[in-house]
């Protein structure tokens, strides 16, 4: 080899690269003093800058989950209709029919914030690379997004460019965004979550994996050129921010949505033929979490030259290229003799390849750059020996149940409607769904909340008597609830995501989870994640819905203010019939039947309710209890009815309680109903504390159900104990009559519903 | 029939197209890779929705230079019958096929909805001459260029050629957006000035079944192949 004075005449940055660090490097690249030094024994030497890079992006909190991986540890994975749990780039169930979905959710909040369009985008891009990684077609879109305060100035903006990159990326490649959930509280002001989740599909024998296999296997570089943007984005991900985050922007990554449905197209045709052993997309640090998990999943090595890297720009050290998190590109280890094959179908598609090294039995990673060797590491510490810190947790939480009689006000029922149809959180974000194609592909049935859950064909399942089989998707989270209650909070999540699967009429049957909370160093977070894996563990348990991927969001905090826990559930069903799935929207003279946990339907439960933050302008107090026995119960009720097609609509109880979730069944078709009262409450007053909590408590395990077989309905409740309260015939007036206590005008309610979110955004009102 | 659907990189509804067509014909439309120059004779030409080549230019610029085209032109030369379709339109205008442009919408947002269109009492052609004049047709669109501009002897010329087809319609007197795009007159679809070449801001082929959003699509798409079948 020549000296490295040559080297420093070649290219300087790359002979600075290749020159041992010190402990400052580390720090600067947010290792610890003692990962550090522990780095340094496990290797046995001095690691260079190229070689620390490596490290420290491996022993990011991204890549390594370290505190949070003793936990994640504990969650249920396993079911018979698991085929790939946890720890491949998406997780996989079996459908029937030979098919498999395959999905996850991933989160991209630090960039988002700082850059909104290109930070969602890339978002987008790198959870549908994930899915199609693993040989699934990508079929829908699903996101689930937190924005501050509505009226913070920053919040529109935020608002205006995660939605354009949303729907910039998903409208572009062609795949449909069919729906997800957008709130907003102060808490995400400095720091907002943008998780993107993709479902795909696959025949169940044609699943890629990532380990590598076979020493002397060429590896194969394809996609995009690796540029310097996204250098280090996933320590980035892994900081807390301060005032100065947006000078981070040259840590964003740049979505090109093209290049990403021509790396597609080409990636599934080459997987058609028998070429590809396996594959892994480069998506949080690059090159290196790529390499480094093919060549450890196989307990095998590899040696990169990467000269031969297709590169964006002149004279990149080692050190960014392994780093650069530039996006649509692949890495896969090919059959040997099948290259010129394969390059073929990536020329058609315009598409760089290039074979950049082979899979060894060395159990090192061995890259060189310009014939110097920029790095010679053993792949057990990087992956092995990341650290997994027991981080001390206290989880707290808030057991004072508020009584209805705690809450008064002189507020009517229409008054509290009105308010909260003026509430961004609740209102229509059909504002936002405009701007997402939800219906490329040509297979989506309902998207964007016209039913609780969006369902999707399952292409080519059409037959003679059905027009096929349906997937059903959603996404949920009642952060306010995990706050006073990580655990209950957590089960929550899980639980009403099932009850939105079961709603729009298919069986809830696995989870990918996406786990946003603040600084994990801080006993309350920690709490706030033990408990709510502890929740979303139990509840998925007794369900049946194992967790089979997720991804980890820590550190979403500014200036040390935590947003609030937000656990988010993305939970996939099927429906065997896609004609059975239900709307949310009543029907014209069909009968509202609210079904479930109840006491009796007498009241409601008040305690961290929007209808308190309406009265008192804060949570707090127990959020409603969880009681997973009903919850089942509901389930399987639901799909009861659903398969005897007796149900014409239904829609679960959540954000708001009965008479909100009444309201919007009335919308579509501008109904009205005169409402059943409980016989406790005909006779009360408008604001009488008792009426109130029955119409906006926020108790669980409750749907409410439309049918024009009332009868029958209620025979199958009766049978199998469900409790039911039955609300009232719907009817063509458009007003929600309370007895003689108030008259509500649902077309009222409807334009308040539908303006919101414009007004908010500065647009001109609807006609 | 003897259909084909030009594929672009970057076309996302050539699948939907073809689907939709084989679904009418029951035969499956022949796929024209961008790159080709020779094409067979084939009754109907469909140039599908998409990003063709990211429209990072504007959009349809690129596609428009493609060897296809000069094959498309050659076909429409022949009296071949083509349809464009959303970014098939936007192609078919920057090959200068079709007169005018489609710049952006003008709410500057992209936008995913249903709209409503009118069957415009326009010249003979093969793709409205079997539906009534005043017919309404409820189709999607899914774009952020659509909003059709035309200098005004232009747009003055296309109404005395009969050459407008389609234009977005309010259900009611109170509706105030259902014009998607902010379109010249309320234009969703022209013409070419032998009536051959239609170029269109919806997909008829996301409308083809009960489930999902009707079947206007489909009527609107088996009224072409029988009037170009006869």
């Amino acid at each position: 080899m020549e000296p490295q004075s040559e080297l420093l005449k070649i290219n300087k940055n790359e002979y600075l690269a290749q020159q041992k660090s010190k402990l400052e490097d580390a720090l600067d690249m947010g290792l610890t003093k003692n990962e550090y030094n522990l780095i340094c024994e496990k290797i046995d030497k001095i690691p260079n800058i190229t070689e620390l890079g490596i490290f420290s992006a491996m022993f990011s909190e991204h890549c390594s989950y370290k505190s949070s991986k003793k936990w994640l540890k504990t969650l249920p994975t396993e079911a018979s209709h698991v085929i790939q749990g946890p720890g491949e780039n998406a997780g996989v169930i079996d459908i029937g029919e030979n098919l498999a979905a395959v999905f996850k959710i991933e989160s991209h909040n630090h960039p988002s914030f700082i850059e909104p369009y290109q930070g969602s985008a890339t978002g987008v891009g790198g959870i549908l690379r994930d899915v199609f990684t693993m040989g699934a077609r990508p079929i829908a879109l699903m996101n689930a997004l937190r924005f501050g305060s509505p009226d913070q100035p920053l919040t529109k903006h935020l608002v205006s460019g995660v939605v354009r990159g949303i729907g910039g990326y998903g409208n572009c490649i062609g795949i449909p965004t069919v729906g997800g959930e957008t709130n907003f509280d102060k808490s995400y002001d400095g720091n907002i979550l943008v998780n993107a989740m993709a479902v795909g599909l696959a025949k169940k024998d044609r699943i890629f994996y990532s380990a590598a296999t076979g020493a002397g296997n060429p590896v194969i570089y394809v996609g995009a050129k690796t540029g310097r943007d996204g250098i280090h984005g996933a320590t980035m991900a892994s900081a807390e921010f301060t005032e100065n985050s947006t000078e981070k922007r040259p840590t964003v990554q740049v979505g090109d949505p093209f290049t990403g449905k021509l790396l597609l197209e080409a990636c599934l045709e080459l997987m058609n033929t028998d070429a590809v052993l396996s594959i892994q997309d480069m998506g949080a640090a690059g090159l290196t979490s790529s390499s480094v998990e093919m060549a450890s999943k196989g307990s095998l090595g590899m040696n990169l030259n990467l000269d031969l890297v297709p590169t964006r720009e002149d004279k990149m050290t080692s050190y960014e290229i392994m780093l650069s998190e530039s996006q649509e590109r692949m890495l896969m280890i090919l059959k040997p003799g099948s290259e010129e094959k394969a390059k073929s179908i990536f020329d058609k598609w315009d598409l760089d390849f290039a074979n950049i090294g082979e899979v060894t039995n060395t159990g090192r990673l061995i890259l060189t750059k310009h014939g110097f060797e920029a790095c010679n590491l053993p792949l057990e510490p990087l992956v092995e020996d990341a650290p997994e810190y027991n981080k001390p947790y206290e989880i707290k939480t808030d057991k004072k149940v508020l009584k209805p009689t705690d809450l008064k006000t002189n507020l009517t029922i229409f008054d509290i409607l009105k308010i909260i149809f003026k509430n961004p959180n609740i209102a229509s974000k059909k504002w936002i769904w405009e701007q997402y194609d939800s219906s490329v592909m040509g297979d989506t049935i309902f998207a964007n909340g016209i039913s609780d859950a969006s369902i999707v064909k399952i292409h080519g399942t059409e037959k003679k008597e059905s027009y096929g089989k349906g997937l059903a998707i959603t996404t949920d989270c009642t952060p306010r609830y995990v706050k006073s209650d990580p655990i209950i909070g957590g089960m929550q999540a899980v639980c009403e995501a099932a009850r939105n699967i079961a709603s729009s009429g298919a069986i809830p049957l696995a989870i990918t989870n996406n786990l946003n909370f603040g600084n994990p160093d801080k006993k309350n977070v920690m709490g706030e994640i033990v408990g709510s894996i502890k929740g979303i563990s139990e509840a998925a348990s007794f369900l049946g819905t194992p967790i089979v991927s997720g991804n980890v969001s820590l550190y979403n905090e500014t200036n040390g203010k935590s947003i609030l826990p937000t656990p988010v559930i993305g939970m996939v069903g099927t429906i065997d019939k896609v004609e059975n799935s239900l709307e949310i929207s009543a029907k014209l003279e069909n009968v509202l039947i609210a079904l479930g946990q109840s006491d009796n339907f007498e009241s409601g439960w008040v305690g961290c309710s929007i209808y308190q933050e309406i009265i008192n302008k804060k949570y707090d107090g127990a959020p409603p209890p969880i009681n997973l026995d009903n919850e089942k119960q509901v389930i399987e009720i639901l799909l009861k009815l659903t398969e005897q097609k007796l149900l014409t609509a239904a829609h679960d109880i959540s954000d708001g309680g009965l008479l909100t979730t009444v309201c919007e069944m009335l919308f579509k078709y501008n109904l009205g109903l005169d409402i059943n009262l409980p016989d406790n409450l005909i006779n009360c007053d408008n604001n009488d504390p008792l009426l109130q909590s029955w119409c906006f408590g926020e108790d669980q395990a409750r749907v409410i159900i439309g049918t024009k077989n009332v009868k029958k309905v209620q025979v199958i409740l009766k049978e199998n104990n469900v409790d039911f309260f039955v609300l009232g015939k719907t009817n063509s007036t458009s007003n929600l009559n309370l007895k003689d206590i108030t008259t509500i005008s649902i077309s009222n309610l409807s334009k308040l519903n539908e303006n919101t979110i414009p007004a908010m955004m500065g647009m001109k009102q609807q006609g | 029939m003897r259909s084909g659907v030009v594929i672009f990189p970057g076309s996302n509804c050539d699948r939907d197209m073809i689907v939709a067509l084989r679904k009418i014909t029951g035969k499956t439309p022949i796929k024209i890779w961008h790159k080709e120059y020779d094409i067979p004779n084939l009754d109907l030409i469909v140039i599908p929705g998409g990003f063709t080549f990211g429209d990072y230019l504007r959009c349809g610029a690129l596609a428009a230079r493609s060897p296809v085209i000069t094959s498309i032109k050659n076909h429409i030369s022949r009296g071949g019958t083509v349809l464009g379709v959303c970014n098939g339109f936007q192609i078919l205008i920057e090959a200068k096929i079709l007169p005018g442009s489609l710049i952006r919408n003008k709410k500057l947002l992209f936008t995913c909805r249903e709209t409503t269109l009118e069957v415009q009492n326009c010249m003979k052609n093969p793709f409205l001459s079997g539906l009534k004049i005043g017919e309404c047709l409820k189709i999607p669109v899914a774009h952020n260029e659509g909003n059709y501009f035309a200098p005004e002897d232009s747009l003055k010329q296309l109404k005395e050629e009969g050459r407008i087809a389609l234009k977005y319609i309010k259900q009611n007197d109170n509706e105030k957006n259902y014009n998607p795009n902010g379109s010249t007159e309320d234009i969703a679809g022209i013409l070419s000035n032998n009536g051959k070449v239609l170029g269109m801001m919806p997909h008829p082929e996301r409308a083809i079944n009960y489930l999902q959003g009707g079947t206007d699509g489909l009527k609107f798409l088996t009224n072409c192949v029988e009037q170009i079948i006869g």
